[in-house]
């Protein structure tokens, strides 16, 4: 059985995709001879050549035009951004193109493609290298946004992308690509897209989280545990669209809901679930929705970024006061 | 930058130098000058380009009138670049694959997009973008310049599968201002990619002239940088704009590369039914340009070689307006779609949670 990294298993599942289906076509920025920078491509040009598996120019918004054409050609394009912090020159080709190719030729044309990128802070990155602006792109109808949390999860999501036939941004949580390592199992078998994973059964409060926030979130589950209180984990995987089935009958049970993201808060994804369940859920609520998020300032570099990261202890105090409400 | 060379500062040594050829045969009078590219040599191959340009005339006439009547969007029309749009599209084999902009109904047209699918399309109605024909064509890009690294993905495509395919990407002046021509012909170079760039050089992004959107001599220079060939063609002779892409298309084919085609020809027109020009430009100007148009010009030659009547003149203008009346009636019997057919294709199968959004518009439209 094989124990992998993040990263690993997102090499994996690129090799298996590439190896089930000619059409996939990996490219970017150092992901050819190097192997990508966080070593995702590692391996892959050596064993599928370079024209399937090409190192880019360095330019952006090449990259994702180059995808929307490929995609339509029934190709399916498997591009890196270097670093979320610089997927903002193709923005254009995501918001105006890649998601409404499918819409504006009313099925004509379509655009298979997956956009991988790194995010996150706790890396200790240079500048522009730690944000975590999956609202954003969350935003952006006719896309699909997914967030692995784990080296099973980032396989098993992978493959669903590359398989998905829209457009799917995947990102990929920096601080957990070696931070944590688990069986992997090399059966082409993909993960829903869509779909929210309960991570821990609890009675008590439910916890709504994504992206490395999951492990902070997990240990504070455990600590909670220990002092009687059973917490409802759920980490949404794929954020657009995301599954309210399953954050709406978690919150049916719990009657309590903290929201945990990296991200910013204000307009932040945890907004849209916490307005989600003010809309269809009030009636469950015991308490009021409390959000563990990082804060509306910009990312700090290294010597901070500590401290704007939602901690362990940050979220237990905050499940502890939803849970202490009367 | 001049510096005198001096005895103790020797010129340094040129290490590449580039020329930019321009490329024409019909003068504005009809006159042939150098000698005419193969394709001409059988004049009557010379009749379809020139209804392409009479029929693409008339459809912009028309869909201004129902414009101006209510019964259509804001419109551009190519008025005077009839030439770049027709003799770029007759030189395309029929699975090659266009990436075209605003001011290509004519090409549109050329490739078989009919002229109901086109006005659907300025309605307001994402119908008119699924083309009958051709299947695999893009439809028209209005942000400007994204779709010139599509076509560099399209032509990656192409070459992969060694298929014998080329894409053809237009824009105009304004959108070689933008990176991403650059960063598309950069990268069509480097892997020689089969595509060629077509800029219709109108000499107008909406208000702003050319001597406003660069220092450079050219356009066509602009391939210089990115490795590629550039060439300039006289964009109001519909042979020479031909010529110079059926060139580009046949190094395509041969594995050659990418090349940058600059068509230079002026916008008669407004930018679109929404624009008033005489804001920022005189009459005096647009009238010396109306000396230059395509459609007179071809003409004349026809006339003078003896291939063209007044009776067939009268016939084509007939034959046009007859399409353009049919493709309109067309159109305007084309029901409307339902609301909610705005779910129907943004993702293959609409996610679970956006059933709700669907059901909610359905209730309120009774859709």
């Amino acid at each position: 059985m094989l124990e992998l990294t993040l990263v690993e298993a997102v090499a994996l599942a690129l090799a298996r995709a590439m190896a089930d289906d000619e059409n996939v076509v990996v490219l970017g920025e150092d992901v050819g001879a190097n192997g990508g920078v966080f070593r995702a491509t590692v391996g892959l040009q050596e064993r599928f050549g370079a024209q399937r598996v090409l190192d880019t120019p360095l330019a952006e918004a090449l990259i994702g035009g180059l995808c929307v054409g490929m995609a339509a050609q029934g190709l399916k394009p498997v591009a890196e951004i270097q670093f979320m912090g610089f997927m903002y020159p193709c923005i254009d080709q995501l918001v105006n193109h890649a998601s409404r190719l499918r819409n504006r030729t009313r099925g004509r044309l379509s655009c298979p493609m997956v956009l991988r990128m790194p995010m996150g802070a706790g890396i200790r990155a240079p500048e522009h290298h730690s944000e975590s602006t999956e609202a954003m792109l969350a935003h952006i109808p006719g896309l699909r946004v997914v967030i692995p949390s784990s080296p099973a999860r980032a396989y098993g999501l992978l493959l669903a992308a590359i398989r998905d036939p829209d457009p799917v941004v995947f990102l990929e949580p920096t601080r957990l690509y070696r931070s944590i390592k688990e069986q992997v199992i090399d059966d082409g078998e993909a993960l829903p897209l869509d779909t929210a994973f309960r991570l821990r059964d609890g009675r008590d409060v439910t916890i709504v989280t994504w992206g490395a926030a999951v492990r902070e979130t997990l240990s504070a589950a455990d600590t909670l545990v220990e002092s009687g209180i059973g917490a409802d984990v759920i980490d949404l995987g794929t954020l657009k669209p995301y599954d309210e089935t399953l954050v709406l009958a978690s919150v049916k049970k719990t009657g309590r809901c903290v929201i945990v993201h990296e991200a910013a808060r204000t307009g932040g994804f945890g907004a849209e679930i916490a307005a989600c369940i003010a809309e269809r859920g009030l009636m469950s609520l015991l308490a009021p929705i409390e959000r563990v998020t990082g804060y509306d300032t910009v990312v700090p570099l290294p010597k901070l970024e500590q401290h704007y990261m939602p901690s362990t202890e940050r979220i237990v105090a905050a499940v502890r006061r939803v849970c202490a409400f009367a | 930058m001049s510096t005198k060379d001096g005895p103790d500062t020797p010129a340094l040594p040129v290490i590449a130098e580039f020329q930019i050829r321009r490329r024409g045969y019909l003068s504005a009078n009809g006159e042939v000058s150098g000698r005419l590219p193969p394709f001409a040599a059988d004049l009557k191959a010379m009749i379809p380009l020139y209804s392409g340009m009479v029929l693409l005339r008339s459809v912009d006439a028309k869909a201004v009138a129902l414009q101006r009547t209510g019964r259509l969007g804001t419109y551009g029309v190519a008025l005077g670049q009839e030439a770049v749009a027709v003799g770029m599209a007759s030189a395309m084999r029929r699975d090659d694959v266009l990436f075209p902009t605003y001011r290509d109904t004519g090409a549109l047209l050329w490739r078989g997009v009919t002229i109901e699918e086109i006005l659907t399309y300025w309605s307001g109605d994402e119908r008119g973008s699924d083309f009958a024909v051709p299947r695999q064509d893009f439809p028209i890009c209005i942000t400007i310049g994204s779709q010139a690294p599509q076509a560099a993905g399209a032509a990656y495509a192409f070459k992969l599968r060694r298929q014998d395919r080329v894409a053809v990407c237009s824009f105009g002046d304004g959108g070689t201002s933008k990176g991403d021509i650059y960063e598309a012909m950069n990268f069509a170079g480097l892997y020689k990619l089969p595509v060629v760039f077509v800029i219709n050089n109108n000499q107008w992004a909406i208000s702003v002239p050319l001597k406003l959107q660069t220092g450079a001599a050219t356009l066509a220079q602009k391939a210089i940088a990115a490795g590629i060939p550039g060439e300039q063609v006289d964009g109001n002779d519909v042979i020479a704009v031909r010529a110079g892409v059926e060139e580009a298309l046949a190094r395509a084919r041969a594995g050659e590369g990418p090349t940058l085609i600059e068509a230079v020809t002026y916008r008669l027109g407004d930018h679109t039914t929404a624009d008033d020009a005489r804001r920022y430009r005189s009459d005096e100007e647009v009238k010396t340009h109306w000396q230059q148009e395509p459609i007179a010009r071809l003409k004349k030659y026809l006339v003078a070689r003896g291939i063209w009547s007044k009776a067939d003149e009268e016939g084509l203008i007939v034959d046009c307006q007859r399409q353009v009346e049919e493709g309109a009636q067309r159109y305007l019997a084309i029901p409307p779609q339902p609301a909610t057919s705005m779910f129907d294709h943004l993702y293959q199968e609409l996610p679970a949670a956006l059933e709700r959004q669907r059901d909610e518009l359905a209730g309120a439209s009774d859709a």
